[in-house]
């Protein structure tokens, strides 16, 4: 395996080549500057690469084994939900009559596509204990934004113009906030108690009639379950405002809670995490937002609906929001996830949060001694450590997680909840195997006492990757964004 | 029933419940209060095997005419291109397609060389500066690129021709309605925006005008006339654009374009029922650290190696939180590694000949309907797609060459009530003369020559 170094495809290019085939221009060619004004033809060409098939394919190989998947090895990343990606799902989707399909083909044309994501939507509704599903938004974040959409246009709909604020936890995913704020929306913090969960004192203190919605991830990022959710719920709701689920961490519940029980009024599910999409090194997701039958009116559009066994997409909804994506989502990572679904059953999807949680706790419990915990209650499908121990002997969390490079492991989510000193959020899931698990809390374990020991051994890690720390302070301040020819 | 992706054994579960010190897991779930624990069964369909799972899937696929089967002349913002064998099995490597976003850049060099490999051929496509490593796709990079621009030049007002996408269109002005923006459309002269109406909506109110090349019926907008009249008003120029035209076409950099955004669809990513494709979002170095969404960028390991990481993160979510530049944190990653793919197997000479070829099949397809008594709606040069007029309905049309192994037009009167009997053609590189001329066949006489679907 080659991995000392690797030229950018610019560097190996050479005038002449060529990677691909077509045929020859089989009909009568005209001049083009006879039917496109000079102005508008390119004169410059485009500097791509000049490299031949194989060259590609090693170019790509290479860079391939420069980088860790799931399938490289484990990949603990808190909140991020990195399970196995089945490779049955890749098969399916691409199945010509799912990847070589056009969105705008009459819909007579597309029915066992329609009929997928009828059956996925309808699938989600229950899991979530939702009312109805909408599959267009692209990714988690997207899907934030489409509910809060939604929930403004309730309220606005209701004659009510002056709720201005969305609430969201201290330990909340970056993204709500910002999903707050390009809905229209001022965010408004509230604080965590020394438990891990919302404080209720102070979620009363900032509820008022200028609150649109409470967003909430549950469990929270520190993977534990908002015990007093009804009570959230019932302060929320008195106010006039709307419940938010924030999906993210759903994992943790299927076939034990269901956010559409707890009061929440909408929904949105991470298909690449919970589901089994992949993550592709950063997307594409899948975001699907469910609602309550109050919201149903305000979902995006078309809305996708079966009648006499014909599925359609009704466009007439006066209230809707309006379209969030062209065409109807991801769709290529919904028919990932819906087999997923249809692999898991009832009973598997059960198991799955089950064996999640499980596998977690042990991890918890067995690190215990090790780092420091900050809520020692039972966890849900993740916990968080501090760090804070080790950084008395001069050890960072970044440094364990660079050390962690070394035994061949993702490290977890680091520096979040930024209500935690140094932390290092743990997920598991429940698709590694105990043997995985053990190796890894070894491995843990060895690094905290080389923070003792050897600290500078951990402080200077990695030692075996193919590039040591880089320098991202001088990225940022001189930025080299794209590449440019040596002249 | 035991699950092939849960390796947990019943010996396993004893000693882990050991080690926490519980009996049953179910005291895991205690804090799960009672009146809001589950306690049914979810009523959803039951697990299937591999094998009848596949059973299932392929009978659902089988029900969906697709354009491997089919000769596709629908376009509309999605189109039927060739892509490398190499692209797939390239995807394929689980070392990418299994990743999460590179936030550990030691163990992620790949996906950050190909991200920045990537920028770079959007760059060089678009003659812009800086790309950032992808949005959704091009709706909602057109909708982001409203939203810096609003941003940018502190108004509120978003000028948009109604030759720009209609579902775009449709996305921006959602994501307007959170910012409170205004958007106002600018109608269409002979197929493309009318200059009259953008100068007569244009002030110093405005944002940024957007419009799209080529444009939503094929048609080549006026860049240079255009340019002048939003940079007169001190608004910022926003080019929507198919990548791919851009090998044949100036690019919009060149026009004095601000920002530059687009689907980069045509370049080896499947057509899969509009998604997920990938948005790509370029502008000039001004607003570089305006853009929304993840950039990579080069530089030096302890050892002076080089290396890449992502950077200027303080525009995004996970830093700046409600102050971000945009909410976006998945984006199409894998996507932009196929259009890279795609792209470098094209190259430079590639990527030209690709797209003069779908300059010259159109205009031959153009050539042979109007011989056989269609009217061709507009007269302004075009790229892959026109607009022909129909004696019937464009559904009716379209299902008499379904019958013909034909997936046929879209039907512009569904978005364009004035276009009603209307469709718009797109001609790529797949199509061969055999298939242009029996589309020209069946729309002269509506009679079908014969099934050419496969």
């Amino acid at each position: 395996m080659r991995t000392e170094h690797q030229s950018l495809i610019f560097e190996l290019s050479k005038p002449g080549r060529v990677g691909y085939s077509i045929p020859d221009l089989d009909v009568p060619e005209v001049n083009v500057e006879s039917i496109i004004p000079s102005d508008y033809l390119r004169t410059e060409d485009a500097e791509l690469p000049e490299v031949s098939e194989l060259q590609i394919v090693r170019h790509y190989t290479a860079l391939s084994n420069r980088n860790h998947g799931v399938d490289s090895g484990f990949y603990p990343l808190g909140s991020c939900t990195m399970k196995y990606n089945p490779k049955i799902n890749e098969d399916v989707a691409r199945f010509p009559g799912f990847s070589h399909i056009h969105p705008l083909q009459d819909e007579e044309t597309v029915q066992g596509a329609l009929e997928m994501m009828y059956r996925l939507q309808t699938s989600l509704a229950e899991i979530t204990g939702m009312d109805e599903v909408t599959l267009q938004p692209a990714a988690g974040a997207h899907g934030e934004w489409t509910g809060l959409m939604m929930i403004r246009a309730y309220h606005e709909a209701n004659g009510d113009f002056n709720r201005t604020k969305v609430i969201v936890p201290d330990s909340a995913h970056g993204t709500n906030p910002a999903s707050a704020t390009v809905a229209g929306f001022e965010s408004i913090t509230v604080k965590s108690d020394e438990r891990g969960l919302v404080d209720l004192e102070d979620l009363k203190r900032v509820v008022d009639q200028d609150v649109a919605a409470l967003m909430l991830t549950n469990p929270n990022t520190l993977g534990l379950f908002e015990e007093h959710i009804l009570e959230m719920a019932k302060i929320v709701h008195e106010a006039g405002g709307k419940l938010y689920y924030d999906g993210a961490n759903a994992n943790a519940i299927l076939g034990f809670a269901r956010p559409g029980d707890m009061g929440f009024d909408v929904v949105h599910l991470n298909l690449h995490k919970t589901f089994t999409g992949p993550h592709g090194g950063g997307g594409p997701g899948s975001g699907p937002v469910g609602v309550k039958a109050d919201l149903i009116p305000f979902l995006p559009k078309p809305v996708l609906v079966k009648e006499d066994d014909v599925y359609k997409f009704e466009y007439n909804r006066p209230q809707s929001i309006g379209r969030v994506k062209p065409f109807y989502g991801n769709f290529g990572i919904n028919v990932r996830a819906f087999t997923y679904i249809m692999t898991m059953g009832p009973d598997g999807l059960k198991q799955v949060s089950e064996n999640a949680v499980l596998n977690a706790n042990y991890m918890m419990r067995r690190l215990e001694p090790h780092f420091d915990l900050p809520f020692t209650q039972h966890c849900k499908h993740e916990f968080v450590l501090s760090g804070r121990r080790q950084k008395k002997l001069g050890v960072r969390t970044l440094d364990i997680a660079k050390r962690l490079l070394d035994f061949g492991y993702h490290p977890p989510t680091i520096y979040f909840p930024l209500s935690v000193e140094e932390a290092i959020m743990i997920e598991p899931t429940e698709t590694e195997s105990k043997e995985t698990l053990d190796e890894f809390i070894e491995k843990m374990i060895q690094i905290s006492k080389e923070a003792e020991v050897t600290p500078e051994l951990v402080q200077e890690a990695p030692h075996t990757t193919v590039v040591k720390r880089l320098d991202e302070a001088t990225a940022a301040r001189k930025p080299i964004l794209k590449f440019a020819k040596q002249v | 029933m035991t699950f092939r992706y849960l390796p947990m054994t019943d010996q396993d579960k004893k000693e882990m419940l050991e080690t926490i010190g519980i009996e049953t897991t179910e005291e895991l779930f205690q804090d799960i209060p009672e009146n809001v624990r589950f306690k049914g069964r979810l009523q959803i369909e039951e697990a299937l095997s591999e094998p009848a799972l596949i059973k299932e899937m392929s009978r659902l696929a089988a029900m969906n005419k697709n354009t491997k089967e089919y000769a596709s002349f629908l376009g509309a913002g999605v189109y039927d291109h060739y892509t490398s064998s190499i692209v797939n099995h390239m995807l394929l490597r689980s070392e990418f397609y299994t990743a999460y976003t590179p936030y550990q850049p030691e163990i992620s060099q790949g996906e950050l060389q190909a991200i920045f490999e990537y920028q770079t051929m959007i760059c060089e496509l678009t003659g812009m500066d800086v790309a950032n490593s992808s949005m959704y796709d091009g709706g909602t990079s057109l909708a982001e690129a409203g939203l810096l621009s609003a941003a940018q030049t502190r108004r509120k007002k978003i000028v948009v021709s109604k030759s720009v996408h209609p579902e775009s269109r449709e996305v921006l002005k959602t994501y307007a309605k959170g910012q409170h923006l205004e958007v106002i459309e600018v109608e269409v002269e002979n197929g493309t925006t009318s200059l009259n109406g953008l100068r007569s909506v244009v002030n110093e109110e405005t944002a940024c005008v957007i419009v799209q090349y080529p444009n939503f019926f094929g048609q080549i907008e006026p860049l240079k006339e255009i340019e002048e009249i939003i940079h007169e008003n001190k608004g910022m120029f926003v080019v929507s654009s198919n990548p791919l035209a851009l090998g044949a076409l100036t690019p919009p950099g060149k026009f004095g374009a601000d920002i530059v955004v687009g689907d980069a669809q045509p370049f080896g990513i499947a057509q899969g029922f509009g998604g997920p494709h990938c948005g790509y979002f370029a502008v000039t170095n001004k607003l570089m650290r305006k853009v929304p969404g993840r950039l990579v960028g080069q530089t030096v390991d302890e050892d002076g190696k080089r290396g890449f990481v992502l950077t200027l993160q303080a525009r995004e979510q996970h830093i700046r939180r409600d102050k971000a530049t945009s909410n976006i944190c998945s984006n199409q990653a894998l996507n932009a590694l196929a259009a890279s793919i795609a792209m470098t197997a094209l190259g430079k000479k590639g990527v030209k000949e690709v797209a003069h070829q779908n300059i010259q099949k159109a205009h031959y397809a153009k050539k042979v309907v109007e011989e056989k008594g269609l009217s061709v709606a507009f007269t302004g040069p075009f790229f892959n797609e026109f607009v022909i007029e129909l004696k019937c309905p464009a559904k009716e049309v379209n299902q008499k060459l379904l019958e013909c192994g034909i997936i046929g037009g879209y039907d512009l009167g569904l978005s364009y009530p004035e276009l009603k009997n209307h469709m718009l053609l797109a001609v790529t590189e797949m199509r061969t003369k055999m298939e242009i001329d029996q589309l020209a066949n069946v729309l002269e006489g509506l009679t079908c020559v014969q099934n050419i679907s496969h």
